[in-house]
Parts: C-alpha cells; structure tokens; sequence
C-alpha cells in the first residue's frame, strides 16, 4: 500500500456514490435529448405514439376493422366515422389503427432476422480478417447485388402470396444493408488497444466481441437498423399494394392504399391517409436512424500527440461507411 | 533591441472561448516582447495555452474566439490591420512550423508544387526561378539531392525530411518572426536534434525572430534566449535561458525541472506535483497553481499573483520570495514538495 | 500480492527471449508483396523481479517485440519463454490463454484509446479479477478497493468512464486493469510517452512504488533513455531490428561502446545541452 497515498491531488472522501437512479435517468434523457435533436425528437415521439397505438388497437380503434355496413360507403368525417369509411363502409380510423400492426409486424420481422444473420457474420469478418473476411465481404456483395424487391416476387411466385414468403426474401436482402456497417464499425474496434488489451488479458473472441465491439458499435447498428425498417415498411407495403404480400380482407396500409376503386370514383380520403402514414413513419425512421448513428461510439476526444498516418487512416475508416439503400 | 519597437508585443492578451455555460478564459494577461534574432520559448503541459498563444498571434483563432488585449507586429496592431495588410502579414511577416507537417502538407501533390506554388502565385516568380529558390532552400535547411526531392511526393519522405520541408516552406516566405509549435514533437530523438539544429541556425543566419513552443522545458532552454513557462493561461515565469536552471523561482517551474528523469542518474524519487494540469477556465480565484502546489496558502487561494521581478526574471506567485528563502535555508525543493 | 516479494537469484528468469525473429509481408504496391524484416535475432533476459528498458527510434522494433510477448503478433523465428515457460506458439486452448495472461499483462501508449470507452474503471478492472480468480462478491470487491487505492485512483474516479478522466488517470486505470491479472511481468509499451510531463513524473514513482511493492518484473518499451534510467536496472539499445548494445543501465548510458548510443544520449536535450552545429 505505499503507492497508495503519493501522487493524487483530489483526496476525495471516499463516499461511493450510489448514484441515485432517478439522476441517472434524467442524465440518460438530457443525453438522448442532445443526441436526437429538435427533428429526432419529433420523429422519435411520432413513431412512438404509432407503436403505442398498434399495441392497444383495440382499445382505441372506434369500431371493427372490418365491420361492414354499405349504408355508410363513401362516407364523409362525421361524428360517427372520423376520417369517414371506404367503399363497403368499413371505419378508415378503424382499419388504420389495426394496420398499423401488420404494417409494423412485417418490417420489424425483416430487421430482426436480418440482424440475427449479418451480425455474427460481420463480427466474425471484422475480427479474424483475411480469408474468412473475404468470404463474408464477397457474399455481402453477392447478395447485396440482388434487389430485395425482386427477390420478393421471386419467393412469392414460387411459395404464392403472403406476408410469410415476402418476410423472409427481404430479410435475405437487408442482411447487406446492415451487415456492411456493422462490419465496417466493428473492423474500427478491432483495431483499438482497448481491444488487444483484452486478448492479452485471456478472454475470448466471442466475449470480446459481444461484450465489448459489439456494445460499443450499437448505436451504429440501431441507426442503420431504423433506416432499414423504414425502407422494410416501404417494400413490404409495396409488395402488399401489388397483392403479393398481406392479403385484402386484412387492414393493412399497403393493402389500403392499392384501393383504386375508392380513387376511381373521387374518394382519396380511404387511399391519401395511409400513404400518409406510410411516408410519415419511413421519413421518422430515417431521420431517427441518422440521429443515433450520429453519436458515435464515444471515442477518444482528444489524442495526444497522434501518429500522423494512423490518425488520417482512421478518420478515413470513419468517414468510409456506407449508408446506401439495397 | 529595447530602444526600437520590438519585433513582436503582447499586451495583456487573452482569450475567451464559447462554453458550455457562457466564455470560458483559456488565455489571461499574457505580456511578452521579442526582438528581431530573439528566439522565445513557451512550455507548458496540456491546456497551458501555449499553442493559443501561438494561434492568436497570427490572428488566427478559433471561430467565437474572443480576443482582449493586443498583438503588435513591428508596432502594428494586428487587431486593427486592414484585410490585405493582414494577409500580407501572415504570408510574409510570419511563419508557422507546425508538429505534424504530414497533415499541412498535400499528399497528393508534389514537394516541387508545394513548394513552388506561393512564389508563382503570389510573388509572380516564373517556374524556373522558383525552382532554384525552392532548391536552393532546401540545401539551406539540410536536404540532399533537393533537386531530387522537388520530383518526390511527401510519403516517400521521412518525418524528419518532412518537417525540414516544411521549414524550408516557411522560408520561402521570407517571414521575419517564425512559430514554432512543438516542431519535433514527432520526430526521434536524434532527428529533433538536427531539426532544432536547423531553426537555431536559420534563426542566426536570417536574424529572424522565433518562438518555439514544447512541453519539453530542457528543449526551450537548449534554443532559446529568453524563456516563458506558462501554466492555466497564463505565464508563470520568465526568465533567461542561462539562468534558469540556477535562479527558476515559481513552485511549478521547480516541479516541471524536478519531474524529468535524469539520463546520467537515478532519483530516488521524481518531485512529481500532484494533481493534473488544468485549463485556465478550470482555475479558481486565486493562483491557478495553488491546487497543486506545496506551499500555499490561504492568500494564495484568494487573490490571484500579479507577475512581478524576482532575481532576474519575473515570476507570478505570491510567497516566492519566502520560499526561496525557506529553500536556500538547508531544505531542498525537493523535499519540501514531495 | 503485496507483501515484499524473496528475491532469490536462482528463480528462472521472468522474460527471456532467444533469437527472436519478426518478418512482415508488405505489399509493394505492383500487386505483389515484399519482406521486412521488423526484427532480427533479438535475445535478452529479464531476471525475476528485474527490469529491462528496451530503446530505440521508430522502425527499431522495439514494439513489434512487445506485441510478440503478449502473443499480439507471432514470432518468425527464436523463442519467447515467460517463467520458463514456452510462449512461441499461440495458445491451443482457454486455459493455456489465461495462463499466460496470468504471467504477462502490458499497458499501452495512449491512454485515449486503450480502454474500452463504455466500461468505467471499476468495471473494467473487476471483469478482469472475476476472469482470472474464482473470488466471492465481497473478496472480488476487497480486491478491487485494493487495486484501486494502489494505483492512487478516487473511488469517484473508478466509477468515471475513460471520457471523463485525464490521461494520467486513465492510464493508472491500465495499469490497475494490467495488475488485476496478477501478472509477474508488466510490459509498459511507452506506457508513459504520451503524458504530460508532471503527470510523467508520477506515473513513473507510481510504477517504482508498485515493483517495490510486489516484486513484479517490468519491461518498459520507450524512446526516452531518461525514462528507462530511471525505472530499470538493465537496458538494451535497439536499432532497425537489432540489438545494438545490452547491459547495466549505468554502464551502457554511462560508458556507451556503441557510436549509436553515444548518437542516441547526445541527442537528448538534457540541462546544458546545445542542439549539433550550433556554438553560441
């Protein structure tokens, strides 16, 4: 214990400071605030009040989604129907709410399974390099090369139409989409001393890399997984617009929007509303997905005395990300 | 080179930058002169100013930086100079060398054009009497086969190589003050040795006026005349060259001299200060350094030191004249800081 | 750990290296690739409880052997034995990986980068204690206090996450992290270079303080000879790969028989030194 005393200044009682959880919280809140920013703020609470709707549909839905009543087709707002009711007098407040699950439910499967694939695949790309890089790289670009869309109405041609089949080809095609950023902020990590620093300490690639890389690129990965559940939502609508994905009797954006009949005879409440909604939540995404991957892995804010080449290549791997759309 | 106007004035110069919670000082009452062939030295650890110094002597601050006092250049206030003046001032009045020259200098062009592309364009030199000039400066500054390396591009050069080009830029210029920020902080140590070599004797050569800026208070006091040790934004002592390792006063110089290890002995235990350095915004009311410092006192905390003569130089502490006392009194700084 | 550990001289020695080789392959920017040979046959020993200073200039190797040590790169040719035991090889299995973290930990240049920037230094620190001992809560939690104090951190400072703290702060969050191992070799990669030159001075008497605390043997990479005299007893000059000149650090700074350490001491400003060509 004689180092113990010497060399520092601040001889601060030592009062482990518990940390009161609700100053942590509204640390957390202030952070997130700054991080978000005025429009990530709004997107964020838009797409929060969708999510919360789709969950309590029921609750808040006036009516049956699909309760028809002919006498009220085409009708206007009223009391009665807010937003009023399409072409066999279905509520459009009603199958709006409810649509929102499907349309929700699709992209959300698309991005989950797309990062359950293409993580571990860039992880392992990013930290054992060489051959095993190059074969995760190449395969990324293979299919990256491949239009989701495309693949969709191949699935759905060959398995016939449903949300299922349209599910699981995008979810193929956005593994790219996500893979290739994780794989590029985690291939950053790697390089870090903190991370040999950790090899030399004995503990394993798999530890390191989700305990350590992976914590830290997590903004980088829900930025880009927000953009691509917005681009998800659009494709999937799409799809259901074409009456490939979710099939019509079902409340469902897309199937909302593909109602030309309603359009045909002047009524572009029952079509306008859901494209709206549809714009709306992909915009949000968008802007939401840039904000969080905004803020960065926290680096190192100031480096004393850089290395002048390591310093330029690492601000070139940084500004090298791609964030194109497949 | 007190009669005439000195070639460089500092006048109560300080500098606030935009904040969190409103302008936070990070330079305060900086006073200092420098004559034509003077060279200044400038250390300090991080958050010193130093380099804020250097920044605001050519005029180049920080945007919402906010500039008190005055920086004269041959008697010309820069604050006031007119657009065009000041560019003419920055381009051949001075010259900066910078720490690392790889990111000032353009990788993807050549050491000829780098060199060659200020005389073409601003002096109106044609190509070929641009080349000697710029030959002709890089054999001044140590550089075989310049005509060579006019052809070569910057990463097929050394560091070393690299920062004498560098140099040899600033020549181009003809500046009569030259900045040097922490020149051969990048550079092995037998490199720093030649490229200081090179400054120390361009300096003489041209009678150029230089303020070298370096953590490394043995560096200043092997090339300068004159040096400022600076703490928190502010200058705590100045004092010759020559004496300072005889006469330093202030407690942090003491602390900055006892914390280098020897190369020919071992210290039974370095005069580390402890604590960390702080910036000057960091700094309470009193003496920026009473944190850290082994002999202070209440007064110490409350009112801040005014920079005053003291056998020789001047220095800004409160007590200095009991310490040294205290200290020349049998007890050894050593111990009394430990 | 912290009683004042034997210092027999018959202990196998903690480091020795014999032969040691590193060839890269670089690309030669027509496609195909070239070999550089980083270091050429190295050999030098750490005594148990001994400290070696290995010097040199960039390009000399000097870091290229400290990757080789911890097993962050491997060695062309010769051997690397750490107390005695074999190291050339990777590791085949876990065990064999802690153990040899177990013997050998190393800090890092530049504190800003080698600390994981989400993990605070407690944490840090006690991954490490839980990775390396079969400790309860309240031991695990004695150690790290333990840790903590001797590196002369705050408890407020273990809980800061590295953004929050200085460069000298974090760096003895390294060293602690390095020492939770319970190694018997520390590395110190420049571990001291990138400091303010006060917060030099106490990294160094921190470091004294520990090896003369715990007997732990160092090997300290740097560039700053003044830095190797005073935290090693042994020093070795390196220069593009290899050994220019080994022995006592008083005999070689001293009475250097190499021109390149001559080259390498008169460099260094030291009180009263002139840069070369220059007589005022």
């Amino acid at each position: 214990m004689t180092a113990s005393t010497l060399a520092t200044s601040s001889a601060a009682p030592p009062t482990r400071s518990a940390g009161p959880r609700s100053g942590r919280i509204r640390a957390t809140l202030t952070r997130a605030r700054t991080a978000l920013g005025p429009s990530g703020i709004v997107a964020a609470l838009f797409l929060l009040a969708v999510v919360v709707f789709a969950l309590i549909a029921p609750l808040v839905a006036p009516a049956d989604p699909n309760a028809q009543s002919l006498l009220d087709a085409y009708a206007g707002p009223s009391p009665e129907h807010l937003l009023g009711a399409d072409g066999i007098g279905r509520d459009i407040l009603s199958r709006l709410i409810y649509g929102s699950r499907t349309s929700l439910l699709g992209p959300a499967l698309v991005v989950l399974v797309a990062l359950a694939v293409g993580i571990p695949l860039a992880l392992a790309g990013a930290w054992y390099g060489g051959a095993v890089d190059a074969v995760v790289a190449r395969v990324f670009d293979l299919v990256y090369a491949l239009p989701g869309l495309l693949l969709a109405v191949l699935a759905v041609a060959l398995f016939g139409p449903g949300l299922t089949p349209a599910v699981v080809a995008l979810s193929i095609a956005y593994v790219p989409f996500l893979a290739r950023v994780v794989r590029a902020a985690a291939r950053q990590q790697r390089v870090s001393p903190y991370v040999d620093a950790l090899a030399v300490q004995g503990f394993g690639a798999a530890r390191i890399n989700v305990r350590h890389i992976l914590r830290n690129i997590t903004p980088v990965v829900l930025g880009q997984a927000a953009i691509a559940f917005g681009y998800a939502l659009l494709d999937l609508a799409s799809l259901s617009y074409l009456g490939l994905a979710v099939q019509a009797p079902t409340a469902d954006w897309g199937v909302m929007v593909s109602d030309t009949d309603a359009l045909m005879k002047g009524y572009w409440l029952p079509v306008v509303l859901p494209g709206l909604l549809i714009v709306a939540c992909v915009l949000s995404l968008t802007v939401l997905g840039s904000r969080i991957s905004g803020e960065r892995p926290q680096p190192y804010l100031r480096r004393r005395r850089p290395r002048p080449a390591q310093d330029q290549r690492r601000r070139a791997d940084r500004t090298s990300r791609s964030g194109d759309q497949p | 080179m007190t009669d005439a106007t000195p070639l460089l004035e500092l006048r109560g110069l300080g500098v606030q930058l935009p904040g969190d919670g409103g302008p936070r000082a990070v330079l305060h009452g900086i006073d200092l002169t420098l004559g034509a062939g003077e060279a200044l030295g400038l250390v300090g650890e991080s958050g010193s100013g130093k380099s804020m110094t250097m920044r605001a002597i050519t005029g180049l601050l920080p945007p919402g930086a906010q500039l008190d006092g005055t920086v004269r250049f041959e008697g010309e206030d820069i604050a006031a100079m007119a657009p065009s003046t000041l560019r003419r001032y920055r381009d051949r009045g001075v010259g900066m060398v910078f720490q690392d020259p790889r990111a000032h200098i353009n990788p993807t062009r050549r050491i000829g054009s780098f060199l060659t592309e200020a005389l073409t364009l601003n002096r109106g030199l044609g190509r070929r009497a641009a080349q000697a000039r710029a030959i002709a400066t890089l054999s001044e500054v140590g550089i075989d086969e310049p005509e060579r390396r006019l052809r070569q591009y910057p990463h097929e050069l050394s560091g070393g190589m690299l920062q004498r080009v560098m140099i040899a830029s600033v020549l181009l210029a003809e500046p009569r003050l030259l900045l040097a920020d922490e020149p051969t902080t990048a550079l092995d140590v037998t490199i720093q040795a030649e490229v200081v070599g090179i400054l120390d004797q361009l300096r003489r050569d041209r009678g150029l006026g230089m303020v070298f800026v370096t953590h490394d208070l043995d560096l200043a006091l092997a090339v300068c005349h004159r040096v400022a040790v600076m703490y928190a934004g502010r200058i705590v002592e100045v004092r010759s060259a020559e004496r300072m390792h005889e006469e330093n006063a202030h407690p942090y110089t003491r602390g900055l001299l006892g914390s280098r290890p020897a190369i020919d002995h071992r210290a039974e235990r370095l005069t580390a200060i402890p604590g960390r350095p702080v910036s000057a915004f960091e700094a309470g009311p009193g003496c920026a350094f009473a944190t850290r410092c082994a002999h202070v006192q209440p007064l110490c905390r409350e009112r801040p030191p005014e920079l005053a003569p003291f056998r020789g130089g001047l220095v800004r502490c409160h007590r200095v004249a009991e310490i040294h006392q205290e200290t020349s009194d049998g007890t050894s700084s050593q111990e009394a800081t430990a | 750990m912290n009683q004042q550990a034997g210092r027999t001289p018959s202990e196998a020695p903690a480091v020795s290296a014999d032969g040691l080789g590193k060839v890269f392959r670089v690309p030669d920017g027509r496609g195909g690739h070239t070999t550089h040979a980083a270091v050429r046959d190295v050999s030098f020993e750490v005594a148990a409880h001994g400290s070696l200073g290995i010097v040199g200039e960039s390009g000399s190797g000097k870091t290229t052997i400290a990757r080789m040590l911890v097993g962050l790169e491997r060695p062309s040719s010769g051997t690397i034995a750490v107390m005695g035991r074999d190291r050339s090889r990777p590791p085949r299995r876990g065990a064999e990986r802690n153990r040899r973290a177990h013997e050998l930990q190393i800090v890092f240049q530049d504190p800003y980068t080698s600390l994981d920037p989400r993990q605070s230094a407690r944490s840090a620190v006690d991954e490490v204690i839980r990775h390396h001992t079969s400790l309860d809560g309240p031991q695990r939690a004695e150690r790290l206090a333990e840790l903590v104090d001797q590196v002369g951190l705050t408890n407020r400072q273990a809980d800061a996450r590295p953004c929050d703290l200085s460069g000298g702060q974090r760096q003895r969050v390294a060293i602690a992290r390095a020492l939770a191992a319970g190694p018997r070799v520390l590395v110190l990669d420049e571990a001291v270079s990138a400091l303010d030159v006060s917060i030099q001075a106490q990294i160094l008497n921190l470091l004294a303080d520990i090896r003369a605390a715990t007997g732990i043997a160092y090997l300290l990479i740097s560039h700053d000879l003044a830095v190797v005299r005073q935290l090693c007893d042994d020093v070795l000059v390196l220069r593009r790969g290899r050994v220019v000149e080994q022995g006592a650090c008083a005999r070689v700074l001293d009475h250097p028989t190499q021109e390149y350490t001559r080259a390498l001491r008169a460099a260094a400003p030291v009180p009263g030194w002139r840069p070369p060509g220059v007589a005022r």
